[in-house]
């Protein structure tokens, strides 16, 4: 029996479905929410993370994501009793949630960092800091990038 | 490798000081593919460390998402006159340090 166009276009369809979706799930491009959340969750555990204390400074709007001034501040007198033991970077949408973790203690003086991170879109970052009482305080923020990072290719 | 440190020569004892350090590094992502579609192998500085006469006042851990040529600002008190040592770690045994020293009156 000679092939029908039709039974041949779904035998193609077929083949190029079974060829990308391994690709696909082998590499995912982009962290998702729930990967954030079991990023975050890797360093907190189950304990709650309440907002405010922290502070993020980034540009709202980003032309150029591979290189985005960042700066976290924590609210911290940075004493013996009472100082940040780290800081916690995270994104939403790079192909991996971490940016960064910071530790320091009361021999910093002023719990602020800052460095250059890669966005690979328009996304949230969130910045975590754990305090010497073992409590979690976060801020989001939101940023948009017109020019990605990270997944482009070379030249 | 280069890296370019900025450590206040002189300080008052108790003052908080501004560390600022940038390294020259690729910082490659892993991600990224090459125009005949093969994947550029990971190759970034993972852990950066301060030691401030010998005690550990300062680390973190990096990832891809930091820019290539890390760049560093964080703060110190000025407890003592010493030196400041600098490490950097990385993929592909990567290594490099720097020191600068700091004067406390």
């Amino acid at each position: 029996m000679p092939t029908t166009r039709r039974q041949f276009l779904s035998l193609a369809g077929g083949v190029t479905a079974a060829g990308t979706i391994p690709i696909v799930t082998l590499r995912p491009l982009r962290a998702t929410p729930a990967m954030l959340n079991t990023a975050i969750r890797n360093v907190v555990g189950e304990a709650p993370i309440r907002t405010g204390k922290v502070k993020v400074d980034i540009p709202p709007l980003v032309e150029n994501g591979n290189t985005v001034p960042m700066t976290v501040t924590v609210a911290s007198p940075m004493t013996a009793d009472d100082h940040v033991k780290s800081i916690h970077v995270f994104n939403e949408k790079n192909p991996q949630p971490n940016i960064a973790n910071f530790y320091l203690g009361p021999s910093s003086g002023r719990a602020q960092v800052a460095t250059r991170i890669r966005l690979a879109d328009t996304q949230k970052v969130v910045a975590i800091a754990r305090l010497s009482d073992d409590t979690f305080w976060q801020v989001a923020v939101d940023v948009v990038v017109t020019l990605a990072a990270c997944t482009e290719e070379m030249n | 490798m280069a890296a370019l440190i900025n450590v206040p020569a002189k300080a008052r004892r108790g003052d908080v000081i501004e560390i600022r350090t940038l390294t020259s590094h690729i910082m490659e992502t892993g991600f990224r593919h090459t125009a005949d579609g093969k994947l550029v192998p990971r190759d970034i500085i993972t852990s950066f460390t301060c030691r401030y006469n010998g005690t550990e006042i300062f680390r973190a851990d990096l990832f891809p998402a930091i820019a290539a040529n890390p760049y560093l600002s964080f703060f110190a008190v000025a407890k003592e006159s010493g030196r400041f040592e600098f490490e950097w770690i990385g993929d592909n045994g990567y290594s490099s340090t720097a020191s600068a020293s700091i004067t406390v009156e």
